[in-house]
């Protein structure tokens, strides 16, 4: 079970990056926990400058603009 | 073939870069003769009001997204150059005055999205970049992006595009210089000043061309895929009164003898929150009716630059007093540059 956290402020781009996590999990029968991080405090605790950020299992793997959807596999497949 | 076709542009990044540029090129050049051959296979008068406003789209539709095109591109692999943490690793460590003019240039050329703004602002306040320096980068970002300027070149030509970039930076410049001025640190919310301090470090991600090329495609994807329905609205706009308005309709109210027209056109555009493309068809429409230059560049800045949700979003960070003086020197700048355009053009 992974855990995955998607930081951002609400901003269009954080809901895309969540929908697509959410569909890869799906597409890869990968079980995952998605949680939205909107509280700024909270975010900057990660050290993220530019939203959205991905946090895989407690690491910062993604800062800025929506992930690819081959990067979002390879850290749900590897 | 197919496993050539996917190989081929990996291995020999460079070659692709410069097939894709002769190509860009010879579109480019091919777009004038192709928009009067199609204006004549139709069966208008080339002569006639419809003809003109025809050949207008047919000729700068094509012509401004196929330069949005080619900039977005080469902007998304300038900005793999420009993280935000690199930027703000070359601000931490100067003082005021230059680093103004620094901070605004590299807004201009750092990735940016409105959503990020308070993020990086407490990024960059964090690592010790004095205050007035992080308003020079906010105020840049988002007002001097190179889709304003890809669009104002295209419509209106190089002179206003480079009057929009100079006069933009001098806002940038002097209103980040001015609030630092001010020595308003404590009128930050009580948690950001609470925040650990932290060490402007950088770690440079070392990409490849090929890389940074697959960067300038995504931002194309993002950008122009995102922008395009606007871009042909205000060409749209632009054609449909290509000689058909009367010149005079909006010079009583906007033009350069209305001295009021200034303030107005900022107090209107304030409030709205639109991007830099989302305005380009009204700016296209007012100078159409004779609105004074500097009226409508005051009022494409004012939207641009400041916003409503901005200010709400900004307010998580910043305590009112702040932002009143965020908005207001900015504003003032704003001002400026309209009435000095008008009186010099």
């Amino acid at each position: 079970m992974k855990a995955i956290k998607v930081l951002g402020t609400g901003c269009p781009n954080c809901r895309r990056t969540v929908a697509l996590i959410e569909q890869v999990a799906h597409d890869t029968g990968v079980a995952v926990t998605v949680e939205k991080v909107e509280d700024l405090p909270a975010i900057m605790g990660y050290g993220v400058m530019s939203t959205p950020g991905v946090v895989l299992d407690g690491t910062v793997v993604h800062a800025g603009g929506v992930p690819g959807r081959d990067t979002v596999e390879r850290w749900l497949t590897s | 073939m197919s496993v050539l076709a996917e190989r081929w542009p990996s291995r020999h990044p460079r070659a692709l870069l410069g097939l894709a540029a002769l190509a860009w090129v010879g579109l480019y050049e091919t777009l004038l003769p192709a928009s009067e051959a199609l204006v004549a296979a139709l069966p208008v008068e080339r002569e006639s009001h419809l003809g003109g406003a025809l050949q207008f789209f047919l000729y700068d539709a094509p012509k401004v997204l196929l330069l949005l095109t080619g900039v977005v591109f080469v902007m998304g692999m300038v900005n793999t150059y420009f993280t935000p943490e690199r930027t703000r690793a070359m601000l931490a460590v100067r003082r005021d005055g230059v680093a103004n003019v620094m901070a605004a240039s590299l807004g201009v050329v750092t990735p940016f999205c409105s959503c990020s703004a308070v993020p990086l602002f407490i990024g960059f306040v964090q690592a010790g970049v004095p205050l007035g320096v992080t308003f020079s980068f906010l105020i840049a970002a988002p007002m001097v992006n190179e889709v304003a300027l890809t669009l104002l070149l295209g419509l209106f030509g190089w002179r206003i595009a480079l009057l929009y970039l100079g006069l933009g930076l001098s806002v940038a410049v002097v209103a980040g210089w001015v609030i630092g001025r001010f020595r308003m640190e404590h009128h930050l919310e009580q948690w950001v000043q609470q925040m650990p301090k932290v060490a402007a470090t950088h770690t440079l991600a070392r990409l490849t061309v090929g890389e940074r090329m697959a960067a300038g495609g995504e931002s194309v994807r993002d950008i122009v895929g995102r922008v395009w329905p606007w871009v042909l609205a205000g060409i749209a706009i632009g054609a449909a009164i290509h000689g058909y308005v009367p010149e005079d309709l909006m010079a009583a109210i906007m033009g350069k003898g209305a001295w009021w027209s200034v303030p107005l056109a900022v107090l209107i555009g304030v409030p709205m929150y639109t991007n830099a493309v989302g305005v380009i068809p009204i700016v296209q429409a007012l100078l159409a009716k004779g609105a004074a230059l500097g009226t409508v560049l005051a009022f494409m800045m004012s939207v641009i630059a400041l916003s409503l949700p901005e200010i709400v979003i900004l307010r998580k960070v910043l305590k009112p007093r702040l932002i009143a003086t965020f908005v207001g020197v900015v504003a003032a700048g704003i001002l400026t540059v309209g009435y000095v355009f008008n009186f010099v053009l």
